[in-house]
């Protein structure tokens, strides 16, 4: 048995963890039935197509569309295109070119069986599993060779909208110490419905997710890396949308850690819910396989709900997060489990609620690299004050051993941060980690005080919420508003029109050679 | 680097307040002290120093201190400074425009509404065009409010409509319609290279277009949002930092009855 240095029961853990797999059960039975327009453009992706059109339609959105349009979508990209490759004995993109060009319609051509239809494109499929096999293996052979930075890993964000700007923000915060960077998007892409293509030099608050994007930022941390003797992950957002699509370009280029929440479009991005979490089925399976680390939302809810009287959302959400992700197999060590360090600064002993509920997620889920957000919605103006923010959030961070430090910076909620403030937050943090560093190994808390008292408190209310939630499901806990205080319908939000039930012939040959595979 | 911080020289300037002359308050009237940090983007060295001081004095700054360097990445030195400022401000003179009301507690401001305007205020707000961040109009409308504030959502005489993020202009001047607003919120919390100059102006013109402007009371949010601002965009108002949701509802029940008396 887990020792708890908070006095937590972890036959309740456990309570709890059981409910929440059930809950991920209900949402896995819906989810089995159907596709959307982005898993299967991701299949397209990992098919070997790519580029596009004269209008700037990237080409896996030409094939999707085409089938959708003449309500084919049903029996999967993999069959069509299967079919063709077995018919033309062209290659999947030339394929893709030709339907781009008007020169072929795919679904006039004879039909193949689905075996020969599955093993004409079985060279490609084994190409592109291969190549991310690969990339996994590229990055354990570079931590073991030059090694990594110690946990909590220290996470930083670039957002000039420039990804050349960008590279020099990035290459300048590895060499101040940082282990992660992560290039924020622009604002608004995660409600397009496609990926836009090639280098990008134009963003607001962000940059585009491009795959070109990806393939600079990759080359410009390996080198520092090397130079640092430091493996530097780079991480971006798989969510959205393109949600699947964005994880297998993450995992073609190398990619590290992805943003994947299972729930976060739905919530703060109005994305329909059903769509969402077929999306994240298989962006899960792929990031499993890449070996990436993914980043669930939670830290979000408290930025709408009060971070005191929320706090169990957030760990009921983690639990979910966590057996839905198991489904996908992804496995605990790659499990970024989110929380965050939101609660108003002039709240008595804030502190000690933080510190306890940091522990807590600590205990709960041993394993998982957790995630943990710095503050954001009491930052100010006031720099200095938000620097002392920052300060204890980090002791937290060292104290509980979390997985990601997301660096706070003395300048958030004034602007994109300077390099300077990305400086200045790495001092911050790498004082306080060196300081600090046994302290979680020194201390225990009181039977009865506050600290035990909080961590109990929080579990024991949201195991009554997923308790409630499984009665109820996932969906109808969404639509009253369970998480974060917003409500969504089950058949509202965007890009419900991209979810399309299976059909006959359906399916996607890389669920089976990637899911909890290595 | 740091001579001069414990100084032991004679002050020898007036010391008197002058508000037709302000400048900044170290520890002493007048000695102008002001407070910078800056990056420039080269090598750290004398060289370095010797620009960061030459930078301070072209700015106005006597006596530039150069009090910390770091050199953050190659090229880059990151500078902490202080300097005495030379120049002055007429303080006499200043005019700022601002949203001209009185700011009533909740219940004060719902009994305002029933006594002069009889109905409840119908008001709908969303953080409009591609800025996905609901935290500002949130903050002014979600029943809990913000800061001790409690928001739109929970007063009484208001029928608060929060939209969310990221709504196009049309539909939020459709709803507005369907809704039969009284006052129309947009939240900007985004406001890189300027996109929500470009937004909110686009919204205004919409208005304009289809005869609602003047049905409206149109106000503005947002961290980096000033009534000055609101005003040249072709709003009624705009709310910046530290304003709350009952500002915001103050203003608008003292707008509407203000019109209603024209």
């Amino acid at each position: 048995m887990q020792e708890s240095k908070i006095g937590l029961d972890f036959e309740k853990v456990e309570h709890a963890r059981s409910i929440a797999k059930k809950i991920a059960n209900q949402v896995q039975d819906f989810v089995g039935d159907y596709t959307t327009v982005a898993v299967e453009r991701t299949i397209c992706r990992f098919l070997g197509i790519d580029g596009v059109d004269a209008n700037e339609v990237p080409l896996p959105n030409v094939v999707v569309d085409e089938l959708k349009s003449k309500g084919l979508l049903g029996q999967g990209v993999a069959f069509w295109i299967g079919n063709a490759v077995k018919e033309t004995g062209k290659s999947p993109q030339e394929i893709a070119e030709a339907i781009s060009q008007g020169k072929l319609d795919i679904t006039q051509l004879p039909v193949h069986s689905d075996s020969d239809a599955a093993k004409a494109i079985q060279p490609y499929v084994d190409a592109t599993v291969e190549k991310v096999r690969g990339n996994r293996l590229r990055r354990e052979n570079y931590i073991k060779t030059i090694g990594e930075g110690s946990k909590p890993y220290l996470y930083i964000i670039v957002a000039t909208g420039n990804i050349y700007e960008d590279v020099v923000q990035a290459q300048a915060g590895a060499r101040q110490g940082a282990d992660i960077i992560a290039v924020i998007r622009t604002t608004g892409q995660s409600l397009l419905d496609y990926v836009p293509y090639g280098a990008t030099t134009e963003g607001f608050g962000g940059t585009f997710a491009t795959q070109e994007n990806f393939r600079i930022m990759r080359k410009a941390l390996d080198e520092v890396g090397e130079e640092v003797g430091r493996y530097i992950r780079l991480c971006n957002y798989c969510s959205g949308l393109c949600m699947p699509e964005i994880a297998a370009m993450g995992a073609l280029e190398g990619l590290d850690v992805m943003l994947n929440d299972a729930l976060y479009g739905i919530l703060f991005r109005d994305i329909n819910m059903q769509r969402t979490l077929i999306d994240q089925y298989f962006s899960r399976i792929i990031n499993g396989f890449a070996g990436v680390i993914i980043n669930t939302g939670e830290d979000n809810y408290l930025t709408t709900a009060d971070a005191y009287e929320e706090a169990h959302t957030v760990l009921a959400s983690d639990f979910i997060n966590e057996q839905l992700a198991f489904m996908a197999g992804l496995p605990s060590e790659q499990q970024g489990l989110g929380h965050a360090f939101e609660m108003d600064p002039t709240l008595e002993n804030g502190f000690l609620y933080e510190l306890a509920q940091a522990q807590m997620l600590r205990e709960i889920f041993p394993n998982a690299p957790l995630k943990y957000m710095p503050p954001t919605k009491f930052m100010t103006g006031n720099i200095f004050r938000g620097h002392i923010q920052d300060a204890l959030f980090n002791i937290i961070g060292q104290w509980t051993h979390q997985g990601l430090q997301l660096l706070g910076m003395p300048t958030e909620a004034i602007h994109t941060p300077f390099m300077s403030d990305r400086y200045l937050s790495i001092e911050n943090a790498k004082y306080i980690f060196n300081n600090m560093k046994d302290i979680g190994e020194e201390v225990e808390f009181k039977e009865g005080g506050i600290i035990r008292s909080r961590a109990k408190e929080v579990l024991d209310n949201a195991t009554t919420l997923l308790e409630q939630m499984e009665s109820e499901g996932l969906f109808t806990a969404l639509e009253k508003g369970i998480f974060a205080n917003v409500k969504r319908p089950k058949n509202g939000g965007k890009g419900l029109d991209g979810v399309t039930l299976k059909a006959e012939h359906y399916f996607n040959p890389f669920v089976e050679l990637m899911k909890g595979k290595k | 680097m740091s001579e001069g911080l414990y100084s032991m020289e004679a002050k020898d300037y007036d010391k008197t307040l002058d508000l037709k002359k302000i400048k900044p308050y170290g520890d002493t009237m007048n000695d102008g002290k002001v407070q910078l940090s800056f990056t420039l983007p080269v090598p750290d060295g004398d060289e370095a120093i010797e620009a960061a001081k030459q930078l301070l004095k072209k700015m106005g700054m006597e006596n530039p201190l150069v009090v910390y360097t770091k050199e953050l990445t190659e090229g880059f030195t990151f500078f902490n400074c202080y300097g005495s400022c030379t120049h002055t401000v007429d303080y006499t003179a200043i005019h700022v425009p601002k949203v001209e009301s009185n700011t009533m507690e909740m219940k004060e401001c719902d009994e305002y509404i029933r006594e002069n305007i009889g109905r409840k205020i119908v008001v709908v707000g969303a953080s409009t065009g591609t800025d996905a961040h609901t935290v500002g109009i949130d903050a002014i409308m979600n029943m809990k409010g913000y800061a001790g504030h409690y928001g739109l959502e929970r007063y009484d005489m208001i029928e608060a409509y929060n939209l969310g993020s990221q709504v196009p202009n049309e539909d939020f001047i459709a709803k507005a319609v369907e809704l039969h607003a009284d006052a129309l919120l947009v939240s900007q919390t985004v406001t890189q290279k300027d996109v929500h100059i470009k937004n909110m102006t686009e919204l205004v013109e919409m208005l304009e277009a289809e005869g609602l402007r003047d049905k409206v009371i149109l106000v503005c949010g947002g961290a980096r949002i000033s009534h000055e601002l609101a005003k040249e965009l072709g709003y009624d108002a705009g709310f910046g930092m530290n304003t709350y949701a009952d500002d915001v509802a103050s203003y608008v029940a003292q707008e509407m009855v203000k019109r209603q008396q024209r």
